[in-house]
This record gives C-alpha cells, sequence and structure tokens, in this order.
C-alpha cells in the first residue's frame, strides 16, 4: 500500500504520530496518525470544525505543534522551520494576496522571499501566470479579479519556489464548475510532474478524482483512511436506494423500512438504503405497500462513507 | 539579514506606487507650519521678551517641528499600514508560508518606518535650510535625532498595534497621545513654562528629548553629556520598543 512505512523504503515527506492542537482548553487536533508518501495526492476530508485547518498549517510550520511528533521532509518544523517552508507551496484556506500589488508584482515578491533573484522571479512569475491562464491579467491590480482567478492566482504564488510538496486548503472552495476542473487539471498536471500533494476538500468528486490516499477527520478526530474504493468498499454497501416520499410522509415510515436494506438513513429530505442490491430493495419497498415519489437506484460514494462516519453530509 | 531586507523590499514595492502623492504633503506641512507658527506667531514672540539668547521664535521652533514630524509620521506609519498587514489583508501572515520570520518581519517594517523617516525629515530640513533656519553646521545631524525620535514612537507603537483586532485603539493613541505630546513636550514653548508639578513628566517623554537634541543641534548649543542623555533615551525607547514588538507580533501572527 503506497505511503506506509516499512523497512528499506525512503522515509516518508510527512509523517505525524500523536499530532495535538490545543487553543487554549480547546483541542483542535486531537493525537492524530499519519504519512504522506512521495509523489501521492494525500486529502483531508471532514465537516466543518473538524481540524483540517489546523492540521494543515502546522504542516506549513506556520502553527506550532502542541503535542506528538511531525516531521515534514524529513525535518521538524520546531527546529528548522525556515528549511521546511523553502520547499514547500500553500495556497492558504482564505486568499491573502496583496491587493496593494498587481498580479504580477504578487508572483514576483513571493518568489523574492524565496531568494530567487529578480530576473528569475520574473521569470517564474510570467510561465505560471501562463499556467493559470493569467497572464493578459499580468498588469491589472488584483482586487478586482473573480473569486476563481484569485485562487487560481493564490495556486500560481504556492508554485514560484517550485515546491516538493504543495498544501492545498480546500483549493476549490467557491469556484465554479468550469474553474474547477481547470484546477484540478492543473493539479493532476503537478502530480505528473512528481509534486506531493496535500488537500482539504469538502467536495467528494475532488477527493475521488485527485486523492490516492484520503483520512477522514470528525471532531478532532481521524476516522478513517484509505484510498476512495478502500473506504467505500469497507463503510459503506455497493449500491444505495434513494427513495423521496410527499411530504409529512416520513413521519409515519418508523419501521417500516427495517429488514429491508444493510442500513437505512434517514434525511430530512430524503431515505438512504444501503443495501448490494438496489433494484430488488425497490420491489420490496413497493411489496410493503410504500408508495414513494421518486426512487432512485446509484453506486455508493464517498459521500455515503462520509455520512455513514460523521452523521452529516459534506456540504453543511 | 537578507529575510529582513526581503521585507523592507516589499515596503519599498508598495511604497512604490503612492510615493508621489505623499512627497508633496511631505513638503506642504514644513512650509505651513513654519510660515504661519515660525514666522507669523514668531514675529509676535520677538517683539515682546523673545527668547532667551535672543533666538527667534522661527530658529527655535523649527527644529522641534522637526522632531515633532518624526513623532507623527512614525505614529500614522506604524498604526493604520500595520493593522493592514495584520488583520485586514493578512499580508504578514502570507509571508509567514515563506521563509521569513515574525523577526524579519517587525525588524524589516522598522527599518522601512526608518528610512521613511530620514525621507521625510531629510526634506523638513531642507525647508529649514531654505528659510535660514538652520544656524548651526551640525544642524543636519538634527535629520537622525528626528529619524531617532520617529522610531522611539514607531517600534512600541507597531508593538501595541500588533494586540489591536481593530483601528479603534488608535484615536486613543492619537488623541491623548500623540497630539499632547506634539503641543506640551517643547516644540512650540521651553517645557520650563509648564507648571512645575508637569515638567518631570515632559522629561520622561522621547519627543521631549527628541525635539531638545535636535533643537541643540540646530542652535548650536549642544554639549556632548547633555546628547548622550538624549540619544540612550530615544535608543532605550525603541530597544524596549522592538522586544516588545517581537512579542505581540508573533501573539498576532503565530497560532
Ligand atoms: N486560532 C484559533 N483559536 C481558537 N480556536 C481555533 C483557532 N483556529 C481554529 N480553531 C478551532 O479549531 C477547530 C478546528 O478548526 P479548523 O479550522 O481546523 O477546522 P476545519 O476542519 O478546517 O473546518 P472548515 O471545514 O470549516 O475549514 C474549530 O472549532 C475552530 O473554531
Ligand atoms: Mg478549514
Amino acid at each position: 500500500m503506497p505511503g506506509r512505512m516499512s523497512r528499506g523504503e525512503p522515509l516518508p515527506l510527512v509523517h505525524a504520530r500523536g499530532l495535538t492542537k490545543r487553543f487554549g482548553a480547546f483541542t483542535a487536533v486531537d493525537a492524530i496518525d499519519f504519512d504522506v508518501a512521495r509523489g501521492e495526492a494525500f486529502g483531508f476530508l471532514g465537516p466543518n470544525g473538524a481540524g483540517k485547518t489546523s492540521t494543515m498549517r502546522m504542516i506549513g510550520c506556520v502553527s506550532p505543534v502542541t503535542a506528538g511528533t511531525l516531521r515534514v521532509l524529513g525535518l521538524d518544523p520546531a527546529t528548522d522551520g525556515p528549511r521546511i517552508r523553502a520547499r514547500l507551496g500553500v495556497v492558504p484556506q482564505q486568499d491573502s494576496l496583496d491587493m496593494e500589488l498587481t498580479v504580477r508584482e504578487n508572483l514576483v515578491i513571493y518568489g523574492r522571499y524565496f531568494d530567487l533573484s529578480r530576473a528569475e522571479a520574473r521569470r517564474r512569475a510570467d510561465a505560471l501566470l501562463d499556467f493559470v491562464q493569467l497572464l493578459d491579467r499580468a498588469d491589472s491590480q488584483v482586487e478586482p479579479l473573480s473569486g476563481g482567478m484569485k485562487r487560481r492566482l493564490t495556486i500560481a504564488r504556492a508554485l514560484i519556489n517550485e515546491p516538493e510538496l504543495l498544501l492545498l486548503d480546500e483549493p476549490t472552495t467557491g469556484l465554479d464548475p468550469q474553474a474547477r476542473h481547470l484546477l484540478w487539471d492543473k493539479l493532476y498536471r503537478l502530480k505528473q510532474e512528481g509534486v506531493t500533494l496535500v488537500l482539504t476538500t469538502h467536495y467528494m468528486d475532488e477527493a475521488e478524482q485527485l486523492c490516492d490516499r484520503l483520512v477522514v477527520m470528525d471532531k478532532a478526530k481521524i476516522v478513517a483512511e484509505g484510498s476512495p474504493r478502500q473506504l467505500i468498499e469497507r463503510y459503506v454497501t455497493r449500491e444505495v436506494l434513494e427513495l423521496r416520499f410527499p411530504a409529512g410522509a416520513s413521519v409515519d415510515l418508523d419501521g417500516r423500512l427495517e429488514g429491508l436494506a444493510e442500513r437505512v438513513e434517514q434525511l430530512p429530505d430524503r431515505v438512504l438504503l444501503y443495501t448490494d442490491d438496489g433494484e430488488a430493495a425497490v420491489v420490496a419497498v413497493h411489496e410493503r405497500g410504500l408508495r414513494p415519489e421518486s426512487a432512485l437506484v446509484r453506486r455508493s460514494t464517498l459521500e455515503d462513507v462520509f455520512l455513514r462516519l460523521t452523521g452529516r453530509t459534506l456540504v453543511d | 539579514m537578507g529575510r529582513t531586507l526581503r521585507v523592507v523590499e516589499y515596503c519599498a514595492r508598495v511604497y512604490r506606487r503612492s510615493w508621489r502623492g505623499t512627497l508633496f504633503v511631505t513638503f506642504l506641512s514644513p512650509v505651513l507650519f513654519l510660515g504661519a507658527m515660525g514666522f507669523g506667531l514668531g514675529g509676535f514672540v520677538d517683539r515682546s521678551d523673545g527668547l532667551p539668547g535672543g533666538v527667534p521664535y522661527a530658529a527655535f521652533l523649527a527644529p522641534g517641528l522637526l522632531a515633532a514630524q518624526g513623532m507623527q509620521t512614525a505614529a500614522f506609519e506604524s498604526t493604520y499600514p500595520i493593522m493592514g498587514r495584520i488583520v485586514w489583508d493578512r499580508v504578514y501572515a502570507a509571508m509567514l508560508a515563506t521563509p521569513i520570520g515574525v523577526r524579519d518581519i517587525v525588524l524589516g517594517q522598522l527599518a522601512w518606518i526608518g528610512f521613511r523617516l530620514v525621507l521625510v525629515t531629510s526634506v523638513f530640513f531642507g525647508v529649514m535650510v531654505a528659510f535660514g533656519l538652520a544656524r548651526s553646521p551640525i544642524a543636519v545631524l538634527g535629520i537622525g535625532a528626528a529619524t531617532l525620535t520617529g522610531l522611539a514612537f514607531a517600534a512600541p507603537i507597531m508593538a501595541f498595534t500588533a494586540t489591536q483586532r481593530n483601528d479603534q485603539g488608535f484615536n486613543a493613541i492619537f488623541r491623548f497621545g500623540i497630539t499632547p505630546l506634539f503641543l506640551f513636550s517643547g516644540t512650540f514653548f521651553p517645557v520650563e513654562q509648564l507648571p512645575t508639578l508637569l515638567q518631570p513628566i515632559a522629561w520622561l517623554t522621547p519627543t521631549y528629548h527628541g525635539v531638545a537634541l535636535a533643537r541643540d543641534l540646530a542652535l548650536g548649543a549642544a554639549t556632548l553629556p547633555a546628547a548622550l542623555v538624549h540619544l540612550a533615551v530615544l535608543v532605550g525607547v525603541t530597544a524596549a520598543g522592538l522586544a516588545a514588538a517581537f512579542v505581540t507580533f508573533r501573539r498576532a501572527l503565530v497560532v
């Protein structure tokens, strides 16, 4: 399995054991263990407040570790912060672009922080603006850019030092579908070039598309770990039957779906039946005299895993 | 060192986009103040008893204003722009994701303010010379005195700014700090004119020492022991402010 440590294999790029972050008495990250191997795309999934950003900030060496062990690129963030950060690219959850500078200047000055020469910083800035399709906006101010353009600029900025490890905290939140696909494409190309990706997301399709391996976080802890496929196999059935009933009908469903599926999940707007044979379940539902407004059989997704593990839908 | 310089470079890059506007104000303020207070009001003062030693009021006032200009420029530069970079635009947070560290940010930012102070007080000094108000060959050292006066404010105010989450506290700084210091620390009249009880308070302020140093230099009245005391106070306050800023910036930026 990729990323598993054993003798002879190279050290993981990120290695965490008992990693903990507390803000005062509040524990945001509670003794989590994980490893990220070189070249891998690794995801953190979890509902709001699960501790994803807190974890990412510790990996990015901008937030001190409260307890436990953390090694990034084989180094200790507590003592080697600047050396580690020199080899990281960071896309924070909240854009922190400089509104007083132009699009190009944002990249050039960032390159200077990494000690690039002015000429080299400018060369890379233009190449990256081309990469994220913002070259025609190079001399514009940042403020009037759309949200998606700002996000792309933030990603370009994170690449100015040609990082080995790219940390992306909700890289596509707030983007329209087209912009998201564009970004996935860019990230996929970076991965092909050997850049290791660590990302957080609320989007299941994003996780399925991009991540080789992921962990689900809930309430400061890791509750599951594996590849998207493994997680689906482990935590949910092959298929899901989605039933919608006329408004008000769901109250008297109590007990009437029992035994029809391995697990029944009642959501505000629909009922999910987890079963390996969706069609058979549809028939069984009708045999019990139930008349759903609609019945849809689909393959299980990470979304279902998420619901199962955290009791919540992803985007709440 | 290199990383600190990158922070200075950042500040310079931002300034490059706005220097034209500020330059005009930089010229205008000394011309207006020296014209109105120095020569207008000064005409009255000189016609009555005048100042001890027969120094024209304008020549007395100008170096005081020079130091006060350092203070005021520093107070502005270490409040709103710094708050913007900590809280509003999160520019420092973006820097901290690179090899730049908190100390680099504090030192680089303060060095930049020092550079701005040299610029502003040099312009002021140029206006003084044009008005014939620099009466000693070493008057030019007043630029250094005024810059140091500014730093003695910039460092502690930067430290304060990093403890704030919005700009409401700044009003108090200007209203109850900078304005009274501007009026009562020897800029417009010798502190000996203050009620006896208040005089020791004036001596404790960096403004008093900056004004006295710049004035002694401009009037050719500087003595080494007095100058050293003034310098020690200004450097001491700057160093204490810097130490405090290291702590408060870290608290604000590293969580
Ligand atoms: N600086 C801070 N001080 C106090 N509490 C904090 C701080 N930063 C985060 N927290 C708390 O830690 C918990 C985890 O926050 P975190 O930002 O890591 O969650 P997240 O998984 O990234 O959530 P989201 O999906 O909403 O981004 C939250 O309860 C949050 O309020
Ligand atoms: Mg987050």
